[in-house]
């Protein structure tokens, strides 16, 4: 906006100005943000489970403090772990999704998915899964049986076998028809070379597709807001466009991530943080189903915040970026991936969005709750 | 669903054109302060980046015109109250859960037992209250005349249906009387008005013809896309430049001069003003809000429940009432970003997505002058 500066008006004694102040005051809120969150509330509330600030909190507050381990501290979406030198992965996940069919899927899909991918955005070849069922006394064995079907489908589709597994039921109320807690093993890709610190200025961010779909579909499944409209979950697993993604860019690949809870916007600001760079997203180029654009305008949620159950953010070297999105887009279902932004160095830890108006500003991690169960 | 309609609103290259022709517009050397009086305008304007298409000597100052940023905690600590009493489920929208009373919020009341939901519209909180029948379902009214209506039309369905356990503390406000309260204040220097679209699709644009004709201010009815914004502020300093001093109405499309005249009519059988009512950080402000009527006093949660009702002083450090009335911008107060943040918000203005300094906050920090390298 140089064009701008005609015509404005700056003290030039040198006093400090407004300007100054406000930098100032930036610079102490950025400092806070930097810092380690600690977790200081007095009871659990639905924001902790919301995948943003309160979540983080908790975690890095509270869980990866009390296990301290140099795999926790990683904060990838599974752990490495090396025995008698194979290169292995673990990862667990437990889904509490409301209500548990919704448009494109169910908790048990999803409940594999969800697994499989942390294992897949880690750079691990998912291997095996044990299952873990809390039932609710009452739920339908018709709906029991078509979620096992659901899993079995859903874990054949992914290629992994599930190799052992758990059953518990307890009293009405005590759970809402149904929990589903999955952990996968994988085999880590020796192509791969990932970290959520190897972010370097100048790479590219791509998407697989279109963001915002899974928690759209979830939150007209639950008709509390009268609103119809077509659109699945796009609950999948990523394997497959992972494994294209490592063939294309191998080592040039730095990092990936499933955008589930809290959605690409929570994503991009963990890897912000956790790299110390900057991140710009043009907002223009993120795909979004027009049908979750016009949901989000009318609920007031922005598609770059809902959770996604088969989308990847991957992090790519300025080089090796066009053959990745050739790479990804050539996999069936990612035919809307798209380059949505740049790593930049200033201000580290931030992800800024030009707005599609010409304006800017930050998108930072989400905050509170807009639709809690969502996976 | 599509997005017709609205993307037309948020043309890249118009915006350049309006934003060209608004630096052509003002006098270098001259400051302009003008205050978007809605919190959804300035949600807007964070949301888009529009301050980044304004020249540097316009100057916008977020108004009082967030519900919730307005609300005292004092009405919290009475809604908490109810929503403690055995055999409530209490309704309200999300924002209003997380709004800090004297002792927690309604979300952490929830955490401790209370039945507290969040609903996108009254009707839900009546819905509710038909299928629990033993309960009694309490809505928590809060808005503008935006809103107003809304909540009329359904106390005016709860009394055709004989609900007989629904029942709703009103906290709706009215939008002319803190805009003459920030008007009569002295520390205040504006130089005009991007009016309120959403409450005047109600009011209409007539109650805001005191503005230049009692204070010599021009005041814009805007609509809430980017480009309404920009041209409302064109249109604005259009007055200033000729001299003049008018209500425009730059968001015909959808505001008539007149109001709609119906909602107005439910809302004066289903409501009356209250002689006086609280405004965080504004203080009280005669016939500022609305409470039920009398024909409609068997519906009032005030009523039907001992609430403490108690005036609950602001946090000292907070300075919420100098941001809503524009005095400091939200980086100016002492506690911005520090002790007061979205996730542990302080004052209400830290909580809406509304709200002056949740809007800085998320989305305004270098948004302007900065370097991105």
């Amino acid at each position: 906006m140089a064009e701008q500066a005609a015509g404005t008006t700056r003290p030039a004694n040198g006093r400090p100005t407004s300007e100054d102040r406000e930098e100032r005051i930036l610079g102490i809120i950025e400092t806070a943000r930097s810092k380690r969150a600690k977790f200081r509330d007095e009871t659990v509330t639905m924001s902790h489970g919301a995948g943003g600030k309160a979540t983080q909190s908790m975690i890095e507050g509270l869980l990866v403090p009390a296990f301290a381990n140099e795999t926790l501290e990683a904060m990838g979406d599974a752990g490495a772990v090396s025995v008698d030198g194979a290169e292995l992965a673990m990862t667990t996940d437990s889904f509490v999704v409301k209500p548990i069919r919704f448009p494109g899927g169910s908790i048990g899909e999803l409940a594999v998915n969800g697994t499989v991918n942390d294992l897949a955005v880690a750079g691990a070849r998912p291997v095996a899964l044990t299952l873990s069922l809390v039932l609710e006394e009452g739920l339908s064995a018709d709906e029991l049986r078509a979620e096992v079907e659901a899993i079995a489908a859903a874990a054949e589709a992914a290629g992994v076998e599930i190799i052992a597994g758990d059953t518990k039921v307890v009293e009405r109320g005590a759970a809402d028809s149904m929990y589903v807690c999955t952990t996968g093993l994988g085999q880590r890709d020796p192509r791969a070379n990932l970290s959520p610190a190897g972010l370097r200025p100048g790479d590219k961010i791509l998407v697989s597709g279109t963001v915002g779909d899974h928690g759209t579909a979830i939150m007209l499944a639950r008709d509390d807001f009268e609103l119809e409209a077509d659109v699945e979950s796009d609950t999948c697993s990523l394997w497959t466009a992972v494994d294209a993604l490592l063939d294309a860019a191998g080592p040039s690949l730095r990092c990936m991530r499933d955008a589930t809870r809290g959605g690409v916007a929570s994503v991009l600001n963990e890897l912000a943080r956790a790299s110390t760079v900057a991140i710009v997203v043009r907002e223009g180029d993120v795909p979004v189903n027009p049908v979750v654009a016009g949901a989000s305008e009318i609920l007031g949620i922005e598609p770059m915040y809902i959770a996604n159950e088969g989308k990847l953010v991957a992090f790519v070297a300025p080089e090796a970026a066009d053959e990745a999105l050739r790479a990804l887009r050539g996999v069936p279902g990612c035919e809307q991936a798209a380059e949505i932004g740049e790593v930049k160095t200033e201000p580290p830890g931030m992800v800024l969005a030009e707005t599609a108006f010409g304006g800017r500003r930050v998108m930072d991690q989400l905050v509170g709750d807009p639709l809690p169960r969502i996976c | 669903m599509s997005m017709k309609f609205v993307e037309e609103y948020r043309d890249a290259e118009l915006g350049r054109a309006l934003s060209a022709q608004i630096l052509s517009e003002v006098e270098p050397g001259r400051h302009y302060k003008v205050m978007e009086v809605c919190g959804g305008h300035t949600h807007s304007i964070y949301k888009y980046g529009v301050d980044d298409l304004l020249p540097e000597n316009v100057e916008l100052v977020h108004g009082p015109g967030c519900p919730v940023c307005v609300m005292p905690m004092g009405r919290i600590d009475d809604g908490i109250a109810i929503a403690e009493q055995e055999n409530v489920i209490f309704t309200c929208f999300g924002d209003m859960m997380r709004i800090p009373g004297s002792d927690g919020s309604l979300l952490d009341a929830k955490a401790a037992g209370a039945d507290v939901r969040m609903v996108y519209s009254p009707l839900d909180a009546l819905r509710i209250a038909k299928q629990n029948p033993d309960r009694d379902v309490v809505f928590f009214a809060i808005g503008f005349e935006t809103t107003a209506p809304s909540t009329a039309l359904t106390l005016k369905r709860a009394k055709a249906e004989n609900v007989p356990n629904f029942f709703c503390m009103c906290n709706h406000v009215t939008i002319v009387p803190p805009l003459r309260a920030l008007l009569d204040s002295p520390d205040l220097r504006l130089d005009g008005f991007i009016g309120p679209g959403h409450v005047a699709t109600v009011v209409g644009a007539r109650p805001f013809e005191f503005i230049p004709a009692d204070y010599g201010k021009p005041i814009v009815v805007a609509g809430f896309e980017p480009l309404d914004v920009l041209q409302s502020i064109h249109m604005i300093l259009d007055q200033i430049a000729g001299g003049r001093a008018e209500v425009e109405n730059q968001y015909a499309r959808v505001v008539p001069y007149e109001g709609n005249t119906a909602a107005l009519a439910v809302m004066e059988e289903v409501f009356e003003l209250r002689p006086h009512f609280e405004w965080r950080g504004l203080g009280f402000i005669s016939q500022s809000a609305l409470k039920l009527s009398e024909a409609y006093a068997e519906l009032d949660a005030e009523l039907r429940y001992e609430v403490p009702g108690v005036r609950v002083a602001d946090p000292k450090a907070c300075q919420c009432g100098e941001v809503l009335k524009g005095v400091i911008k939200p980086w100016e107060c002492k506690v911005f970003g520090s002790a007061c943040t979205p996730e542990r918000p302080i004052g209400t203005c830290m909580v809406s997505p509304e709200g002056a300094c949740a809007a800085y906050y998320n989305y305004g920090r270098f948004a302007r002058d900065r370097e991105v390298v």
